[in-house]
């Protein structure tokens, strides 16, 4: 077994658990939850070994680094960190229904990791700039908070779809939607979310600027991939006061979510993509 | 300025707090779609001749330093600044209020709250609630409110200066940038290798700025991964100042040399086609290192007026693989032989023997900073860490507890509140609440 194989054996093992909650989600299945939490639990370790592996693997090579430094291993590792986030959010809040809407973005993040042309998945050495602890501070924080962004906009968008049909008066108890946890709950578990990501995505922003300075000298210099970074940062920083000072709740903060999680795609994936900069190595 | 001041309640809104952050956040895109601090010529290339002129006249060439985006961060400094003045007190207030001296009608009227009575007297009941609460951590005090006698204990008042220590940390920041922008520079020197300098050229207009002291670059060498890509650039730097040696250290990228609050960074190279050649006696120890072109002698003066050069050499594109050296004396035929660049050999003369180590000629790019801010800026980071992590998930908790004499008996009243998380403290409320009462019923 190499990492390789074990890895893409998680695709498929995320898309299974993304199909479990679905089912328990649709035909209200309930009796499937703690099969939907082992499976996805299982997936996880599978990912776990898998991404040991390879770090192992690039000690082999001779190369010796964290699988974080390349497009692929960051959306691998964006995958995992999701699952972490969502089991310990289904563990603290008790509610599965949830899986049903982050679950599938930890699946799309490896389906777009195995089958996206363009992404290379070798284990490749470290140029001398990647090569320092900051860097690694660096990104497993800002992935933290992008994971914790991404499960934020799962609860958004379940949060407009309960609202909508609660408006329309068509949700009780034995409808479908009637097993989304009540929106007040929704709305809290978006808002203690957005918190944790915006915490850790301060945490990255300011050791991304402790290792530029320690490589460059230059701490902050509007390069295209850290301008988004402080973008998403208002964002989120707006959602925040709006929140908390002027009493926005409910759907206008689960727009908010999902708004600020389109500028976390944009800042991880369109920056690589569409402008250039000093980020560009992200796009092997 | 008064309170009631129509601008001070406008500087002061989380209303133009959410203005400027939505302002900063959408115009930041600017800059990142057109590319920055190229020349007009570019610009009028790359635009056109009226899109270009509107640019310059917007300052979006260089957007980041413009009068209007430099203005946008001054408005929400201000705004900072106006809105903790306008709310710091309150909490201040708060935070050092005499909690004993609490209305004894709101405590009965708190959502948390739990009562029983006790057969003990007032002494012993309170002496032993005090105990039970410091047990779990909670330091209660006590004073006679008229026929009754009040304790109080709370934990984390100072949490409620959370957002206040992000608030400035922000600003910390900002001095942190203006004051690297004041007394700091930043610059480069390409430095080839044996050479020093005492000045470098400064960005953005490249004039010469004198250091105040002498770098000077010994050695400079490219460590390669077997797959051929570099794995680390080495420049080995020594640092004179009034003619003596002051330092020595080998920079690589992400470990740069600082002397004086000017820090060198590694930052990129440039290779010759001359060669370094670096010849030593192994009797006396006397060594000597020669820059030599390709296939011209040179002689050793400290070495017996011995003699050296290069007459072939192999290179794989730009790198030098392996030469061949040429050395010879006064007291027999020349000694020819190949050396691996970067490695060393030793040749043996009538007279003795000498390591020769050869490599190609590079010079090192060093990027050059001085900083005086940083410390500053991080000093903000750190702040804003702390007051996020206090904000977010620490919470002002208070306890009263109030025993009242009725019918021959100690009615205790005990209710609590915080300020935040206020799920989290109920449940440890009711634990606590349950706790004192079955022990002191
Ligand atoms: C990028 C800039 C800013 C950041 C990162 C920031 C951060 C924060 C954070 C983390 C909180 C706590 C929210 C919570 O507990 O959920 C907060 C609260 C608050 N912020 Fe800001 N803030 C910023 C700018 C401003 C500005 C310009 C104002 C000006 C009015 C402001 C006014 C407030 C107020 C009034 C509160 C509520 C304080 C309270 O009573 O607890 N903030 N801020």
């Amino acid at each position: 077994m190499d990492s390789s194989q074990l890895l893409g054996i998680t695709t498929f093992t995320y898309m299974f658990s993304t199909i479990l909650y679905a089912v328990i989600f649709i035909f209200k299945a309930k009796k499937l939850g703690p099969a939907a939490t082992i499976f996805t639990i299982l997936a996880f370790l599978v990912q776990t070994v898998g991404l040991l592996l390879r770090w192992q693997e690039s000690y082999q090579l001779g190369y010796g680094h964290a699988p974080l430094t390349n497009m692929y291993e960051s959306v691998v590792f964006f995958a995992w960190t999701i699952i972490f986030l969502y089991l310990l959010i289904e563990w603290k809040f008790k509610t599965r229904v949830i899986g049903t809407f982050a679950v599938p973005f930890a699946f799309l993040a490896m389906a777009y990791a195995s089958f996206a042309t363009g992404i290379s998945k070798e284990i490749t050495p470290l140029v001398p700039a990647l090569q320092s602890n900051w860097l690694l501070a660096h990104v497993i924080t800002c992935f933290i908070g992008y994971a914790a962004f991404a499960v934020a906009a799962g609860l958004g968008i379940m949060y407009l779809i309960k609202n909508l049909s609660d408006s329309r008066q068509t949700t009780n108890d034995h409808t479908l939607l009637g097993t989304l946890p009540p929106l007040k709950v929704i709305d809290d578990i978006t808002h203690k979310t957005m918190v944790f990501g915006f915490l850790w995505l301060s945490v990255g922003i300011i050791t991304g600027a402790i290792w530029a300075n320690s490589a460059w000298g230059t701490y902050w210099s509007w390069d295209p991939k850290e301008t988004w970074s402080l973008i998403t940062w208002f964002i989120y920083a707006i959602s925040l006061h709006a929140r908390y000072t002027r009493g926005w709740g409910g759907t206008r903060i689960a727009w908010l979510a999902i708004f600020g999680f389109v500028s976390v795609i944009f800042t991880y994936y369109g920056v690589n993509f569409l402008l250039s900069g000093l980020h560009s190595y992200g796009s092997n | 300025m008064n309170k009631k001041n129509p601008v001070f309640s406008f500087l002061s809104s989380v209303k133009l707090a959410l203005f400027t952050l939505f302002l900063l956040a959408v115009t930041s895109i600017i800059g990142t779609v057109i590319p920055q601090k190229e020349s007009m010529d570019w610009y009028i290339h790359n635009y056109s001749e009226t899109t270009a002129r509107l640019f310059q006249v917007l300052s979006i060439p260089d957007m980041y330093n413009s009068w209007w985006f430099l203005g946008l961060l001054s408005l929400l400094s201000i705004n900072l600044i106006v809105c903790s003045i306008d709310r710091f007190p309150g909490v201040w207030k708060q935070i050092k209020a005499d909690n004993l001296a609490t209305d004894l009608k709101r405590l009965q009227k708190m959502r948390l709250s739990a009562s029983w009575r006790s057969d003990k007297t007032e002494e012993v009941l309170a002496a032993e609630l005090t105990s039970k609460l410091a047990a779990s951590g909670w330091k209660a005090e006590q004073r006679k409110r008229d026929n009754s006698l009040l304790l109080f204990a709370q934990k984390g008042a100072m949490t409620r200066t959370g957002v206040y220590i992000v608030h400035a940390s922000i600003l910390v920041i900002f001095i942190g940038a203006i004051i690297g922008e004041i007394y700091g520079f930043k610059g480069s020197i390409m430095l080839p290798e044996t050479k020093a300098t005492n000045f470098i050229y400064q960005f953005g207009s490249g004039d010469r700025l004198e250091l105040g002291f002498t770098i000077q670059c010994d050695h400079f060498d490219i460590e390669f991964y077997d797959s051929g890509m570099p794995k680390a650039y080495r420049s080995k730097l020594t640092v004179f100042e009034d003619g003596k040696e002051i330092l020595k250290k080998a920079i690589v990228v992400n470990d740069p040399l600082t002397y004086k609050g000017i820090t060198f960074y590694q930052s990129s190279y440039q290779g010759y086609d001359d060669f370094v050649l670096t010849i030593t006696s192994q009797q006396t120890g006397v060594s000597e290192t020669v820059i030599l072109p390709f296939q011209q002698q040179q002689t050793l003066g400290s070495l017996n007026n011995t003699k050296i050069g290069i007459i072939n050499a192999q290179a794989m594109g730009q790198t030098l693989k392996t030469m061949k050296v040429w050395f010879k004396d006064d007291l027999g035929p020349a000694s020819t032989f190949w050396l691996n660049a970067g490695e060393q050999a030793t040749v043996e003369r009538p007279d003795g023997k000498y390591t020769i180590a050869g490599k190609q000629m590079y010079a090192t790019g060093l990027q050059v900073a001085k900083d005086p801010g940083v410390w500053v800026v991080y000093l903000g980071c750190g702040m804003m860490i702390l007051g996020l992590f206090v904000a977010f998930f620490m919470s002002h908790r208070r306890i009263w507890l109030l025993l009242t004499r009725e019918e021959g008996k100690i009615n205790v009243l005990v209710s609590g509140s915080a300020n935040k998380n206020k799920a989290g403290f109920e449940k440890i409320f009711t634990t606590l609440a349950t706790e004192l009462e079955a022990d002191t019923k």
